[in-house]
């Protein structure tokens, strides 16, 4: 086959434990997002909008909603001859087989696949994250600075540094220092777990990695660590933009409202950088007489007619008369009936909520969860 | 598998839509918010379960073609069988002169011939509707009937369905007339232009035709043969809208702004596909106060709408009203600006403070990539 420049490994096997409910059928990356979107779509438009035509889904926690909704790739254009879109969950050999240990171990059992399109540069990226980035560029970035791994790194607010792994860098962005949760950190450069390698390189030393029994195989923990002693060039290229790992319920809700402020760096409707999913098969929305929407995003096939206020409604969402909706996710397919009140929410998809309930509290700080397929009987009350 | 072929007939008169139709067929008239005419007959006979499905166009087929592609949006792009797009053929005999549907069916016979299905279904796209096409068949099945014709017993007549052919029916269901509906009469049995019947007798027909030269179209070909062939007709009970009009366009539209209509055309006995555009969800501002109306993706909404459909990308700026109105795909309307009773074909752009009233029964309409 001829050689391709580089291919692209998303690390979709995570199961998201801490957003709970929602990712108990469904791995991580499955997890809905924007009024649309399942989180994975922006990794795979990205790559597609790159023009990276070969794309490795690594899969592994709950695959089968992740397995149906790639299918071929076709939404995000990457049901392609050559390359196109490879699930790639963990499998037997002749020597056994065994889970995807971590990140690089992850990898390095699909090396069979890699070789067999020999690119030179292989992308590493995360299947949860939301954000637009043209790789392209970064590759770019790569090739100019003779680099043989690159980290893309974003600012983040000096008090939360503590949260992620630190990159501390040179004038020319030279990493010299990995700080992973530092105290007191030197930089406030956060790794976005975005990785350039060139593939004979990060091929050794996943090689070497495996060979360790005390490595945890995992990228942040122990490749760039031990490329850093090596002397291996490897740089930082700063990113600018909306990037968002949504590890918790509340991070989930906080990411979806973020889309509802007017000044959202997150722009959906760009359309020189679409976001592809697989659309939904129905009608435009509809709004009834009695309905007030205001500050919100609304999917296709919703019906309307109660009061929805800085909401995302996803696809079919039903709100009845009298019902207010407020600073509230409501996933596909949710059935919401007459008077009721919800506030600062988040309901799972196909879910039944029946005349009269009473959902959420804005006073709290926390935020409410229904999950999937639950029916709340009338009257209920539930607050986290 | 079905024994059954699909072939879409767009000789379909143009007379009285001509503003939306001056570089497309009626086909590919945009409608309700996301889709295109044809959608309902494509999805009808897909529904159906018929997978070798041809569309017959005149000339004017390019945007057609644009919203077809392979077919993929219907499950159309098959190895066996499929869609097939069947253009008029330059014919330096008739140049200039268009022989209607006959002459096109006669240069694409082979396609007909060789296609292994046995029976055809003949629908025009101009009828909008969600139609079981499997109880249509099992009914000209047991009937025995040569050709069926599916019809709609409308109350309707002396508004809707303008100039469209009717039927007169004897108590057995079996056709003993055709009119044309001149809108005097409330009742009648409008023909949804659907026929089912043998391959071989529609082969017939089009040579018959061909080599006598006594008709140009299909639909007068059938008509003037009831006394010869057993024809029946299929009743259908559902929400039925013809698009041959501006008057009709704009109240097919309207009348999906009640909830059980656009239920039923939408989902009744199967969805209603169309391409597909990765527009992200609408969305609402501070401002925006809408009611009774049918919003597509991908728009942003900051003023008024009232009793409208807008489809999908629209922008309408803070302060604008749009009451009674069709907004086609990625129209901007500016501050302040008012609209009622009107129809903007794409891309229109409506610029701050301006007004636009049409009436109820003659709606203004803005051409294409117009700006106002």
């Amino acid at each position: 086959m001829r050689r391709k420049e580089w291919i692209a490994m998303i690390l979709a096997g995570g199961q998201g434990s801490r957003l709970t409910l929602l990712t108990k059928k469904i791995a991580k990356p499955a997890v809905y997002y924007g009024g649309k979107y399942r989180i994975i779509d922006f990794v795979l438009s990205n790559c597609s909008n790159s023009g990276i035509d070969t794309v490795g889904v690594l899969t592994q926690y709950q695959p089968l909603a992740l397995n149906t909704y790639i299918g071929i790739g076709s939404p995000w254009d990457l049901d392609r001859k050559k390359g196109g879109v490879t699930l790639l969950p963990p499998y037997v050999n002749e020597k056994g087989g065994e889970w995807y240990k971590g990140t690089a171990n992850a990898i390095y059992q699909n090396i069979n696949f890699i070789d067999e399109y020999n690119p030179e540069y292989v992308v590493i990226l995360s299947g949860d994250h939301i954000y637009k980035m043209d790789y392209s560029k970064m590759l770019e970035y790569h090739k100019e600075k003779e680099a043989e791994a690159t980290i893309a790194v974003i600012e983040v607010p000096w008090e939360e540094t503590s949260r992620f792994g630190i990159m501390n860098t040179e004038k020319d962005g030279k990493i010299y220092e990995f700080d992973e949760k530092p105290k007191h950190a030197k930089s406030n450069l956060a790794s976005m777990g975005i990785y350039i390698f060139n593939w004979e390189i990060l091929k050794q030393y996943l090689v070497e990695d495996e060979l360790d029994p005390d490595s945890s195989n995992d990228f942040g923990k122990n490749i760039i660590p031990q490329m850093l002693q090596s002397d291996i060039r490897l740089f930082a290229y700063p990113f600018e933009g909306y990037w968002k790992d949504v590890g918790t319920i509340d991070s989930l809700w906080e990411a979806n409202m973020d889309l509802l402020k007017e000044d959202n760096k997150l722009n959906l409707l760009d359309n020189k950088w679409k976001i592809y999913s697989v659309s939904p098969i129905r009608p435009p929305h509809y709004m009834g007489d009695t309905a007030v929407v205001q500050g919100s995003m609304v999917g296709e096939g919703c019906v309307i007619y109660g009061e929805v206020r800085n909401s995302v409604l996803f696809p079919g969402v039903y709100v009845g008369k009298n019902t207010k909706v407020i600073d509230t996710v409501v996933m596909p397919k949710v059935i919401i009936e007459e008077n009721v009140t919800i506030e600062r929410a988040i309901i799972g998809q196909e879910s039944s909520i029946k005349p009269g309930c009473r959902i959420g509290d804005k006073s709290s700080k926390s935020i409410t969860l229904v999950g999937e397929n639950e029916e709340l009987p009338e009257n209920t009350v539930y607050k986290e | 598998m079905l024994d059954y072929m699909g072939i879409i007939n767009l000789s379909e008169r143009e007379d009285y839509i001509k503003e939306l139709t001056y570089n497309r067929p009626i086909a590919s008239v945009p409608f309700a918010g996301r889709y295109r005419i044809i959608d309902f007959a494509l999805s009808n006979l897909v529904n159906a379960g018929i997978q070798n499905v041809s569309i017959f166009t005149q000339n004017k087929y390019r945007s057609l073609l644009d919203h077809l592609g392979t077919g993929k949006a219907w499950d159309l792009d098959r190895k066996n069988d499929g869609m097939f797009i069947m253009t008029p053929m330059f014919n330096y005999y008739t140049l200039g002169i268009f022989r209607g549907d006959i002459e096109n069916f006669k240069n694409h016979i082979d396609y007909i011939h060789l296609s292994k299905q046995n029976n055809v279904v003949i629908t025009s796209s101009h009828m909008i509707c969600n139609v079981d096409m499997r109880k249509a068949i099992r009914s000209h099945e047991e009937s025995g009937a040569d050709i069926t014709i599916v019809y709609k017993k409308a109350n309707t007549c002396s508004e809707d369905f303008y100039q469209c052919n009717t039927l007169s029916l004897d108590e057995n269901g079996r056709v003993n007339g055709v009119d044309i509906n001149m809108c005097k009469r409330d009742e009648c049995n409008i023909s949804m232009e659907m026929y089912i019947m043998k391959k071989s007798l529609f082969l017939d027909i089009v040579h018959t035709c061909v080599s006598r030269g006594d008709c140009d179209y299909l639909k007068d070909a059938i008509h003037k043969n009831i006394g010869k062939f057993k024809v029946m007709g299929y009743r259908f009970e559902g929400h039925l809208a013809c698009v041959n009009s501006i008057q009709s366009y704009y109240r097919a539209n309207m009348q999906l702004l009640s909830l059980p209509v656009s239920k039923e055309l939408f989902f009744k006995n199967g969805l209603i596909y169309t391409k597909v555009k990765d527009e992200p969800p609408t969305k609402y501002t501070e401002n925006a106060k809408v009611s009774n109306s049918l919003i597509a993706s991908g728009g942003v909404i900051n003023g008024v709408v009232e009793n409208s459909v807008i489809f999908r990308g629209v922008q309408i700026k803070k302060g604008a009203v749009v009451k009674n109105s069709i907004i086609m795909q990625n129209c901007i309307i500016e501050e302040n600006a008012f609209l009622r009773n009107v129809i903007l074909d794409k891309n229109v752009r409506i610029t701050k403070e301006k007004q636009l009233k049409g009436d109820e029964k003659y709606p203004v309409v803005i051409e294409k990539k117009a700006m106002i």
